[in-house]
């Protein structure tokens, strides 16, 4: 399984990844919930609202994972303590990759909350 | 001892969200209670531990217990936390505002903000009664409001029932409140929307539904004192009055100030400002800026007093 995984990348990007699809998940459900409840959406109920800011989510989560997963690997699974702050290339990498890793947690943790509302919510407000 | 220490913080009171009357009130009051004993045991905890830290505990953590305690402490910790509140307050949500269904049926209150008052529409079964400055509502029956606005941004908010919601230029936003204890309570503007704003409020008055249903049926009809002084209800047209206020039963149609139909009957005037009697009612009339600075009505200091009287004796009348 590990060669479909790309190879290590070295770039700033990588560290993003989870934010950004934060950002992309973020404003997928605004949007969605924005545009449906305004305009409807060919007559579908709220609950296929729900259901696709459910797939959406599980998608948005699954691309934290694998970019967590990423990271985890970068860091060298855990092996070496932070700071890594010597001015070396190792260094560097290990540090982003654990920087990456924290960040993937927290857009984890976002991007759940962002979905709960669908959750609990079982109508436009009209 | 409780009840006392609540009325010296003001917890209780007609104006009070910690001394709910109203279902949307209740939920909004325990969530404040939740959110307010749940912060305050997070923030002892922390204290106690930064103590134990600083004080008490001679020797250094471990690299590795150090960053056990962030973790669980600093991430874990406050994840569970917040995720728990966040559900807490989304599934109350859908409660707070109860629309469609057997909702609409009932009772609906249209309400459109003005610098500085309210003018109030209440609409059931096909009839319509238009007044202002004050709102009724029946106890344990469930009533859908309607708030717009005609100017500013203002917000309706009756904390004894619920919770405020905005009064937006060309929107329609809704509310829905179930009062449960009958009683006299008091609404306030929340939104800041000019140099009274403080002073644009609003009795509430929660009756049994049998008193309320009298209430708002003799409002269908003129009031009582309309015939009371003919010369006055004359002055009040001839005066340009009722070029801005309506009198049900008169020439009176105006409709940029209040629906003064039934005024003499309401708990105040000048939206929550003053008692109302025949001595305000002249006063507010004589020169409305003085007690309520930027009022849209004009001032009316070169009317004789005898005239003067005459109208708000007569204002006073209409019940
Ligand atoms: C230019 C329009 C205008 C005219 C003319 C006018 N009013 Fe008013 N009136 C208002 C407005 C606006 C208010 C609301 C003021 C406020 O509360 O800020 C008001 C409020 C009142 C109130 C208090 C109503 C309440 O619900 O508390 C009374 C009573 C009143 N007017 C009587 C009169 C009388 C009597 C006259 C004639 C002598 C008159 N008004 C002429 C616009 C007008
Ligand atoms: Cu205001």
């Amino acid at each position: 399984m590990w060669h479909l995984l790309p190879k290590e990348v070295e770039s700033l990007w990588t560290l993003f990844t989870a934010p950004v699809v934060w950002a992309a998940h973020f404003l997928f459900c605004y949007l969605a919930a924005a545009v449906y409840c305004e305009k409807g959406f060919f007559g579908a109920g709220f609950d296929t609202l729900r259901l696709t800011i459910g797939l959406v989510t599980m998608a948005a989560l699954a691309m934290i994972v694998l970019a967590a997963f990423l990271a985890w690997r970068q860091w060298g699974f855990g092996t070496g303590d932070p700071p890594h702050d010597d001015p070396s290339r190792r260094d560097r990498l290990l540090f982003q990759g654990y920087a990456t890793l924290l960040l993937s947690g927290l857009s984890f943790v976002a991007v759940i909350f962002t979905a709960l509302p669908a959750l609990f919510l079982t109508g436009c407000l009209r | 001892m409780l009840p006392a220490l609540a009325a010296l913080s003001a917890c209780s009171g007609v104006q009070s969200a910690l001394d709910p009357a109203g279902e949307e009130a209740t939920q909004v009051a325990t969530l404040f209670w939740v959110m307010t004993v749940g912060g305050g045991v997070i923030w002892a905890g922390t204290v106690a531990l930064a103590l134990y830290a600083s004080r008490w505990k001679r020797h250094a953590a471990t690299e590795q217990g150090a960053g056990r305690l962030i973790f669980w402490g600093g991430v874990v910790f406050p994840v569970v936390v917040l995720t728990a509140l966040l559900s807490y307050a989304l599934w109350l949500m859908p409660s707070l505002r109860p629309f469609g269904g057997e909702a609409t049926q009932g009772l609906r209150i249209e309400i459109v903000g003005n610098q500085f008052w309210w003018h109030v529409v209440y609409r059931r079964d096909g009839a319509e009664v238009v007044s202002a400055n004050e709102v009724r509502l029946p106890v344990g029956q469930r009533v859908e409001f309607a708030l717009e606005s005609a100017d500013m941004i203002h917000s309706f908010w009756i904390p004894a029932l619920g919770g405020k919601m905005d009064l937006i230029p060309g929107r329609t936003n809704r509310l829905s409140l179930l009062a449960t204890k009958a009683g006299v309570y008091r609404g306030q503007c929340a939104e800041f929307c000019g140099i009274s704003h403080a002073l644009m409020a609003f009795p509430v008055v929660v009756s049994e539904p049998a008193e309320f249903d009298a209430w708002l049926e003799a409002r269908t009809r003129p009031a009582i004192g309309l015939d009371g002084s003919p010369a006055a209800a004359r002055l009040f047209v001839d005066r340009g009055c009722g070029d801005c206020h309506r009198v049900d039963g008169t020439e009176a149609r105006g409709t940029a100030g209040p629906d003064l139909s039934h005024v003499g009957s309401r708990l105040t005037i000048g939206a929550g400002l003053l008692p109302n009697d025949d001595e305000t009612l002249a006063r507010f009339i004589a020169h409305p800026a003085s007690l309520k600075a930027g009022s849209r009505m004009p001032a009316y200091l070169d009317l004789p007093a005898a005239e003067l009287a005459e109208i708000a004796a007569w204002l006073k009348g209409l019940q």
